[in-house]
């Protein structure tokens, strides 16, 4: 069988924040026999704007995706809120241009979370990573609640020998990210992160991993700010394909 | 009301520095959410449920004047008299204008949210009548000088024991008690004289049904029977949207809402309250009147936020909101507080005067997927935010910083390169720590969290340094 030529959405924030999200996707993805390519045109998927009523902005940006993702066998995005947002909102966007809303919907189609892609499928049987240790995990919303994201990133955590999964209570709470809300309600949003901080620290696992970058900047933040300076946060990515 | 949602950002901030406040809300937080999860596993097919609620209410929506017809000429029929309120100013004209025929001195009111929008007790009163709020948690709040409530089921929810035992010790001149049943007992004392001398009941209305001209009424008190059977008088204030077609069609709505509302499979009180008192019959009022209010819903109709119509009024949506929880219902500043409200307050009560509301949301879709006719309340706050947009509301720095940044993000080069040195500055200002205390470009993200350090280089650099390197190797 052809492998399969999948292209990466690596997304805005880990591309500033933390590359090494992005080659740990890369990594998954070519270990489970894909060709990856890595667009270098693309930049946002233009979540930022839709969500902040700047429609303009957000459907130039979906176009352009569109456009450099077309041709690919599959999408894959380390992150769960890009990913609903261009399988969900991009079809939406073009109710007047059926042409751009077809591109979309076959965009759509082809567009997945990176561990609903590999536990779905691909369906991986191991994973190379090396992590040893307890994690709890955080569901993220978007992936949760449009994407159905639960059981796959579980499901490939298992795989892995040297982890133990041990869950927190308000797992499926939201964190209090929500994107620009973090910087418009700054106080609000920290709050709510607080909460899921408590959460985390009474799983008593030392790490969390979660699918989103925002999701876990933001958490990150709040437990250094609590003054808690040793629960590693991390990506579930960089869990599965190990840190080398 | 008064509409204080302007300063949403301020309240919300109050509510978090108010520690009182803040204690009352973690006790509160999440007993509606367990009982809730608990009571919808009863019901088969919840989802087919949710669907033909939905489905019903959007027959009712997409026809909304052929059923209020419907509903007028059978109400008419009953006996009763249905009068029509274009806005909270006329409400207050004709219930006044009701009471005054009637010679009514005192009313007795169960639960209404309608009455909150128009600013209807403060009309009677300065009508010289008396309005005395029967439900428990619209008592404590009007004798705590007229505070409006908080949540739309659970008005006094961010109030605690100690609250209400001091302040009915104040109001009441009574011995402080430190029991609910004892501080209940106190209510019902006052309130039992009220009920025989009151004139005139006045009440919501969950639901108006069309085949019947009856008006249902959910209530876990009973105050709502003394309210609606022992006066001469019953004056129902209700929103347009609230009607729907027919009996079998509550019966399905009534699977849903006291489920999603409180987590109970029926309220203590369910009412199907038809027309005036019959010859034979030995109670019911004597008068009965529907004051049915627009207020700002028939714009909504066949628009593009029409789907908002459909609300049930369970307050499921707030339950579950991680902003309400955390912030309680008087920062929204309105009557409707947690995703609903932000979603109703620009529409009825001006856009304008709302600015904060519809970002004032994580877009979790919590809201969304609890909501017992699958109204997708993200969206609609998301296409308020639009609105926003459109007409020029949002502040001019973030309408212009989200342009230019959406025009860069355009250009690949021209965001690479931005990129390649937003990372090197948030590395600068991280210095040796892993995080930043003080982010000078977004502070309202450090005023309650670091912010984590990057990790220096941006991932197309590192990918295309790699891609060369490979390549010069092979």
């Amino acid at each position: 069988m052809a492998s399969k030529r999948v292209g990466l959405f690596v997304t805005c924030l880990v591309d500033l924040m933390r590359p090494r999200i992005g080659f740990a996707a890369l990594k998954l993805l070519e270990s489970a026999g894909c060709e990856v390519i890595v667009p270098e045109t693309q930049t946002c998927c233009g979540q930022p704007a839709w969500n902040s009523g700047d429609k303009a902005g957000a459907e130039a940006l979906a176009k352009k995706a569109i456009a450099e993702f077309e041709g690919f066998d599959y999408i894959v995005v380390p992150s769960g809120s890009c990913g609903d947002h261009i399988r969900t909102e991009y079809q939406s966007m073009f109710v007047d241009e059926p042409t751009w809303r077809d591109r979309a919907t076959a965009m759509a189609a082809r567009t997945y979370e990176l561990t609903d892609f590999l536990a779905t499928v691909l369906k991986v049987e191991t994973v190379p990573g090396d992590y040893e240790g307890t994690v709890t995990y955080h569901d993220s919303c978007s992936g949760l609640r449009s994407m159905g994201i639960k059981q796959q990133p579980r499901a490939l955590l298992a795989k892995m020998k040297g982890v133990e999964l041990k869950e927190m209570n308000g797992c499926e709470e939201c964190c209090g990210f929500g994107g620009t809300f973090s910087v418009k309600f700054g106080e609000v949003s920290a709050a709510i992160a607080e909460r899921k901080c408590d959460f985390i620290h009474a799983s008593g696992a030392p790490a969390v991993v979660g699918g989103d970058l925002g999701c876990l900047l933001n958490i990150e933040g709040k437990l250094r700010r609590m003054g808690d300076e040793s629960t590693q946060v991390l990506h579930v990515a960089e869990v599965l394909a190990g840190r080398g | 009301m008064e509409i204080k949602s302007m300063r949403f950002k301020a309240n919300s901030e109050a509510s978090l520095a108010n520690v009182v406040l803040q204690g009352n809300l973690k006790n509160a937080k999440g007993k509606f959410v367990t009982k809730r999860a608990e009571a919808i596993k009863e019901i088969d097919d919840f989802e087919g449920t949710r669907d033909a609620a939905a489905a019903i209410r959007n027959k009712v929506i997409d026809n909304l004047d052929l059923w209020l017809e419907r509903f007028e000429t059978r109400a008419q029929e009953t006996g009763a008299t249905v009068m029509w309120a274009r806005d909270g100013a006329e409400v207050c004209r004709l219930v006044t204008e009701i009471a005054r025929k009637h010679g009514v001195t005192k009313v007795t009111k169960s639960k209404s949210m309608l009455s909150e929008e128009a600013g209807l007790n403060q009309a009677l009163e300065a009508a010289g009548i008396q309005p005395v709020e029967t439900d428990l948690g619209e008592y404590i709040l009007q004798v705590n000088d007229n505070e409006p409530p908080s949540h739309i089921i659970a008005p006094a929810v961010h109030k605690s024991l100690d609250d209400v035992a001091d302040l009915f010790h104040k109001v009441h001149g009574t011995p402080r008690k430190t029991e609910i049943p004892a501080l209940t007992r106190e209510a019902r004392e006052v309130l039992r004289g009220h009920f025989l001398t009151a004139e005139m009941g006045l009440s919501g209305g969950n639901f108006l049904i069309a085949e019947t001209g009856s008006v249902a009424l959910v209530t876990n008190e009973g105050n709502g029977r003394m309210v609606t059977t022992m006066p001469k008088v019953h004056v129902v204030i209700t929103g347009i949207e609230k009607v729907i077609p027919t009996l079998e069609d509550l019966s399905t709505l009534m699977r849903l809402l006291p489920r999603s509302a409180t987590g109970q499979s029926i309220s203590n009180y369910f009412s199907i309250l038809t027309g005036v008192k019959k010859p034979e019959e030995h109670d019911g009022p004597e008068h009965l009147y529907f004051v049915l209010v627009d207020s700002g819903r028939a714009d909504v109709v066949g628009g593009e936020f029409h789907e908002m119509l459909r609300c049930i009024r369970c307050g499921a949506c707030m339950n579950h909101c991680p902003v309400y929880q955390t912030i309680g219902g008087h920062a929204y500043g309105w009557v409707y507080p947690g995703p609903m409200g932000s979603v109703l307050t620009p529409l009825y009560a001006g856009i304008e005067n709302s600015i904060d509301l519809p970002h004032a949301a994580t877009l979790c879709n919590q809201c969304g997927v609890v909501c017992p006719v699958k109204i997708p309340l993200p969206d609609l706050l998301r296409k308020l935010r639009e609105k926003q947009t459109e007409a020029g509301l949002r502040p001019l720095t973030e309408r212009i910083g989200l342009r230019v940044w959406a025009w860069v993000a355009q250009r690949p080069a021209l965001y690479g390169l931005g990129a390649r040195f937003g990372a090197r500055y948030l590395k600068w200002l991280a210095g040796e720590d892993k995080s930043i205390r003080l982010l000078p470009t977004a502070p309202e993200w450090t005023r309650g969290r670091d912010f984590p350090a990057p990790q220096g280089k941006t991932f197309r650099e590192l990918y295309a340094a790699r891609q060369k390197s490979t390549k010069g190797s092979a």
